[in-house]
């Protein structure tokens, strides 16, 4: 199921650990959905001098957030920011197909405490982009007995078993 | 390194007497059982034999037998066969909120087809209350499913109690003893059941075989159209040399069933006992007493399921979870989530199932490994920080 690669980082993650009194700090995920990542970085002369994460979630992910680590340690904040999901997969010689998107969070982690750090710098929050309008229809309803999201398909809720009305 | 096996619920090895029993079926006695000659009629003789063996463990009758391809395929034929024999009578269903997917999919595909399901909620432990039954049913109401026992929290559903609410009503009671055909003694007559579906899995037979229990002549809409295999009610030449496996292990099983309850209740114990005392923040799941012997379900804050499950492989133990991780669809195990466990407590879920061959030194070896394997992921959560700070 998963490339030896992804085990090798699972078993033996580099750079796992807080940093106190870190200069970026990025938080991406919550535990509802099943992964959660917190990337802290040290920054000197504009360069990664440490990272370290924290992961909850499953083999992917922490398999993931150690590589991120790995590529962004040492790299100055431009190259580290162009770190992608797809880098990191590669790296790990490839992720299962249903992983790729749920578990492939650490470089938008690591993004986040670099954006962090970079607003502390500059004193100043960093520009949001514009919010451009949602051209597909909503894909999400949530049910009304238990509030979990649910596709319209369904004419049930898929987490209480209830009947939903739409 | 150690080999510590304890997902029996997922796949058991299957039992040397019972291959031995299985072999000849292959290659010596391999004629047809619909066929008229000697080699056929003896073919079909034996097979009637095993419909016996199989009928005796549950105290049925051999004609109340039909044998299928899984326990799937019985809930399927029990679901869909007895739903769509009756649908003029009315077109409405109950289920339980924590049925195998076999059951609650069936229900779901009748859906489409214009019938309709209700759901039953569960309590905490996982049981079926029998006033909400009382209440869900309706004029036409024409069958209910409520599983035996649950494979993912263990906990044994009041069958009988449940049973009796639609035996007065004369709505068609189906229970999917998957779960406790082969780990508890199972009587459908106790049960007051109607349809009962049991798979080769749990008895320490081969996958791809299991048997559908039904009640005096049930009508039943085949799934599977055909001959007159299985009285008119799947079609198909049968898997002989399975059934025989299934045969010979019922055989075994109704021999051995009271010695393997005391050996793996004796280990479950233990297990549930160690694992509270080396690990802080751990929720038994299911119901304490009301359980499968062999079961113990545990949910671990602050951790996820999938990497335990890894990180146990490391040291050779094997056990299940209902995480969202581990499953295809990346959906949180609706049985968790019906019994009320947050999510994010859901995800850190594992499931041990314990069988004969399991040993006091392998649960010693569980305990001792499981605390390094839950600390190290520990360590490694942002969750189990804010925990502790809090």
């Amino acid at each position: 199921m998963y490339s030896e690669k992804v085990m090798d980082h699972f078993s033996n993650p580099r750079n796992a650990g807080v940093i106190e009194n870190a200069d970026g700090m990025g938080e991406v995920g919550n535990p509802v959905c099943g992964d959660m990542m917190t990337f802290y970085i040290k920054v000197e002369d504009e360069k990664l001098a440490d990272v370290k994460f924290q992961t909850f979630g499953c083999v992917a992910a922490l398999a993931v957030s150690s590589i991120v680590s790995e590529m962004a340690k040492g790299k100055t904040l431009k190259e580290a920011k162009a770190i992608t999901k797809k880098a990191a997969a590669e790296a790990l010689d490839g992720l299962p197909k249903e992983k790729m998107h749920c578990s492939n969070l650490g470089a938008k982690a690591l993004a986040e405490a670099i954006a962090n750090y970079e607003e502390k710098r500059d004193g100043k929050p960093r520009a949001v982009a514009k919010q451009t309008k949602r051209k597909r229809p909503k894909r999400h309803i949530t049910c009304s007995h238990c509030d979990v999201k649910n596709p319209v398909t369904a004419n049930f809720c898929m987490s209480c078993g209830e009947k939903m009305d739409h | 390194m150690k080999n510590v096996y304890m997902d029996h619920a997922s796949a058991t090895p299957v039992r040397k007497e019972v291959i031995e029993a299985m072999l000849p079926y292959f290659d010596q006695h391999f004629g047809n059982p619909s066929t008229v000659y000697d080699m056929g009629s003896k073919i079909k003789q034996v097979m009637e034999e095993q419909r016996a063996k199989v009928a005796k463990l549950i105290g049925a009758k051999a004609e109340e037998i039909i044998f299928t391809s899984s326990g799937a395929e019985a809930n399927n034929l029990a679901i869909k066969g007895a739903a769509l024999a009756r649908q003029k009578k009315g077109k409405h269903i109950i289920i339980s909120a924590i049925e195998h997917h076999s059951v609650l999919n069936s229900a779901r595909f009748l859906e489409r087809m214009d019938f309709e399901v209700t759901f039953l909620p569960v309590d905490e432990y996982g049981l079926v209350d029998q006033q909400r039954l009382s209440q869900a049913m309706r004029p036409e109401t024409i069958l209910v499913s409520i599983m035996h026992a649950n494979n993912e929290i263990g906990t044994i559903e009041p069958i009988s109690e449940l049973s009796a609410i639609c035996r007065e009503r004369g709505v068609i009671f189906h229970t999917d003893a998957v779960a406790t055909v082969g780990n508890i003694p199972v009587d459908v007559n106790e049960l007051n059941v109607d349809l009962l579906s049991l798979s080769g899995v749990s008895l320490d037979a081969p996958k791809g075989v299991g048997a559908l229990y039904f009640r005096d002549n049930l009508r039943l809409m085949p799934l599977i159209h055909g001959g007159i295999q299985e009285s008119g009610r799947r079609g198909g030449t049968e898997n002989v040399p399975a059934i025989v496996a299934l045969g010979k292990a019922s055989e075994l099983a109704a021999k051995e069933l009271p010695d393997k309850v005391n050996h793996v209740q004796g280990l479950r114990d233990l297990l549930v006992a160690g694992v509270p005392e080396r690990i802080e923040q751990v929720k038994y799941t299911g119901h304490p007493k009301e359980r499968l012997p062999g079961h113990a379900s545990f949910c671990i804050e602050a951790i996820e399921g999938e990497a335990l499950i890894f990180m146990l492989n490391q040291s050779g133990i094997y056990a299940n979870t209902g995480s969202a991780c581990a499953s295809k669809a990346l959906k949180t195990s609706p049985v968790l989530v019906a019994i009320g466990i947050p999510p994010a407590l859901a995800q850190g879920s594992v499931v041990f199932t314990l069988s004969n061959s399991n040993t006091v030194e392998e649960i010693e070896y569980v305990l001792e490994k499981l605390p390094v394997a839950v600390d190290k992921l520990r360590s490694l959560s942002p969750l189990w920080r804010t925990k502790e700070a809090a």
